[in-house]
């Protein structure tokens, strides 16, 4: 086990530059998610931690070490495959067994290791197997069991899941958890998919066009996210966004009408975006700030989704799922003021 | 919803148009039948004749019946009491079987290179590689010849062998077969601490094995069977190969077909042990089996 520290990175192909400089610091035994759309440098950032990109600039430190000029094998670390990658041409036992090759253990230490790492994940009976008898899950276990085996420092998974079903991959979140929770080890995971996401890191790290936007809990950049990107980007259904002015003490909408606010650091008649979440906003029987016709119902079964337009805009609302509204309905909206988040319209940066 | 409410019988028009259907499914069947079975004829002929003719006495050679009026085995008797059948023989086996061995390394590792590394002026090195294909082996026998002679290699193994230890096809094969392999396995081997020829080896090689196969197959038999070069670059009758040996049963006058028929005859069976040795290993998908499901 061991910190993983990343200074300043930065990567570029030719003059293109892709990551612009980010810095994060991950705790001995930390389980770190990295998260972003398509594009936003999450897995790059994992393989130059890996070693399999060269680093432009900056550093990255394992433990104490400095490991830009290391080879991979050199770093202490193991990595798993959006593919899997595990050897078509190997059994199972061989397969978990590859990253050893180059240890000094006694042959009797690495079969040893071996069954007790495939003990762990439950694939005792599958050693002498060969990977295409084997189903996505098992793979995808295998793949596993050969990071394990090394025990390495830091354990990277790029987008580990992203192949297996829905069923299958819920199961397997779960399974990667409860591996964490045992062995303890330092965990760097990359996906696009912020439910795996929130679910399993201690701390996510949202990014953008090679941007660190914000870094924190899963409960942390839920309730108080740093932009309207990651607002929008953790939470789904999406974060309705409404555009309108500070007053002082709360933001005039478009019509006019007026949502009271705690005070908030923004100047007296700036241009705000106030956002809240699907969760947040509740059709009631009551009066409510907002009300619109009811477009599109969703029945969720516990909850229902209910697009309603106000004003032009489109939001998402929670309503109840025994008795939802029924379309063309017009409904009125309310949420609490503490659970209202607002953004400066020209940076996106959150207003506290 | 009764099983008889559901159930529904064919209208005579419908039985009409599946009766054409099913005959005209069965024409194209017969066409596709009778194409394969005149390719098959074309293809197994000169078997045929070859091993017809190794059963005749010479008086029959150029009765071109396919079936000896006097069928005898004194051709295979003389073949292989003659000690020069033997030696060709040896020399052939020795040859081909060097030279898939060096040309299945060669063209792997080179393709692999090619495919794998990036490097500047790979392109231009491929074009290269490529572009030899371009040139008939006659036009090459020549420099080939020359580069023998100032090497010594003249009436040689070697000289047999050198032009072929390393191929442009191959290359161009193996390349194209490595394109199939995933990053994703050679980046897996590389954090497990395997060197870059260990990855090629180790990883790389066994999930190209049909490829591979097909190459030893393909490299195999044109040298089992190569007559030109090794008639140019060789003097002495120990130093000749299989076909060149053969084609010097006979003197002057006359040409011992059915001796070089019997020879031929005999000849194949390294060809039909050499593919069926090879053959198991070309089998499709080996390499998908580690990726996703």
């Amino acid at each position: 086990m061991a910190t993983l520290s990343i200074r300043n990175l930065v990567k570029s192909y030719g003059k293109v530059e892709v990551l612009h400089g980010i810095s994060l610091d991950v705790a001995d035994g930390e389980f770190v998610v990295f998260v972003g759309p398509s594009g936003c440098g999450k897995s790059t950032t994992l393989r130059m931690i890996a070693g399999l990109e060269d680093i432009t600039g900056g550093e990255i430190h394992i433990g104490e070490r400095l490991v830009n000029n290391l080879e991979p094998k050199d770093r202490d670390i193991a990595m798993v495959f959006q593919n899997y990658a595990i050897y078509p041409h190997m059994s199972v036992r061989k397969n978990i067994g590859f990253g050893l090759r180059t240890s000094k253990l006694p042959k009797a230490g690495k079969d040893k290791r071996i069954d007790e790492v495939a003990a762990i994940l439950g694939m005792s009976d599958l050693l002498e197997r060969r990977p295409n008898q084997l189903s996505g899950g098992q793979r995808q276990r295998v793949a596993i069991g050969r990071a394990m085996v090394r025990d390495p420092a830091v354990f990277l998974f790029d987008e580990p899941l992203s192949n297996l079903d829905a069923q299958l991959r819920t199961q397997m979140r779960l399974e990667i958890k409860k591996l964490h929770q045992r062995v303890g080890n330092t965990i760097v995971f990359v996906t696009h998919d912020q439910v795996e996401a929130m679910t399993m890191a201690d701390r996510i790290v949202i990014m953008k066009d090679g941007h660190i936007q914000q870094v924190g809990t899963p409960l942390e950049v839920y309730h108080k996210p740093a932009n309207i990107f990651v607002a929008q980007f953790i939470g789904a259904p999406s974060m309705n966004m409404l555009p309108g002015t500070w007053t002082g003490g709360g933001v005039r909408l478009a019509d006019g009408l007026t949502v009271p606010l705690p005070a908030r650091t923004a100047a007296e008649g700036a241009n705000v975006v106030l956002g809240l979440r699907p969760d947040d906003l509740v059709v009631t029987n009551k009066k409510g700030f907002l009300s619109g016709q009811v477009a599109v119902v969703e029945p969720l079964g516990a909850d229902t989704l209910v697009y309603v337009g106000v004003n032009g805009h489109e939001l998402i609302a929670k309503a109840s799922g025994r008795e939802p509204p029924k379309v063309g309905q017009t409904v009125a909206l309310t949420a609490n003021a503490g659970e209202m988040h607002l953004f400066d319209a020209k940076s996106g940066e959150a207003l506290p | 919803m009764s099983v008889q409410d559901i159930s529904v019988k064919p209208s005579t028009d419908a039985l009409f148009s599946g009766s054409s259907r099913t005959s005209r499914r069965n024409m194209g069947q017969f066409i596709r039948w009778a194409l394969l079975f005149g390719g098959g004829i074309l293809m197994i002929m000169p078997i045929v004749f070859m091993l017809s003719t190794s059963l005749k006495f010479p008086f029959e050679v150029y009765n071109l019946n396919l079936i000896p009026e006097e069928p005898t085995i004194e051709n295979y008797t003389y073949v292989l009491e003659d000690g020069r059948f033997y030696h060709w023989f040896w020399n052939s086996l020795i040859i081909a079987i060097l030279t898939t061995v060096s040309a299945v390394f060669f063209d792997a590792l080179v393709g692999y290179a090619l495919c794998k590394f990036k490097f500047p002026g790979r392109y231009i090195v491929f074009i290269a590689i490529l572009s030899t294909l371009m040139i008939p082996t006659e036009m090459l026998v020549i420099p080939w010849y020359l580069m023998s002679k100032s090497f010594g290699w003249l009436d040689s193994y070697w000289g047999i062998m050198f032009p072929g230890m390393m191929t442009a096809f191959g290359t161009f094969l193996m390349k194209q077969f490595f394109e199939t392999v995933p990053d994703d396995f050679l980046e897996a081997a590389r954090i497990d601490g395997l060197n870059e020829f260990q990855i090629w080896w180790q990883v790389a090689m066994p999930l190209v094995r049909p490829a591979l196969a097909a190459l030893a197959i393909f490299v195999f038999l044109g040298n089992w069977t190569a007559f030109i070069w090794p008639l140019i670059v060789t003097n002495s009758a120990d130093m000749y190969t299989l076909p060149v040996g053969l084609s010097s049963f006979g003197d002057e006058v006359d040409v011992a077909w059915e001796l070089i028929m019997t020879g031929a005859a005999i000849s194949t069976l390294p060809t039909l042990v050499v593919f069926l040795v090879f053959q198991r290993f070309i089998i499709r998908g080996v390499v998908m089996a580690g990726l996703k499901g």
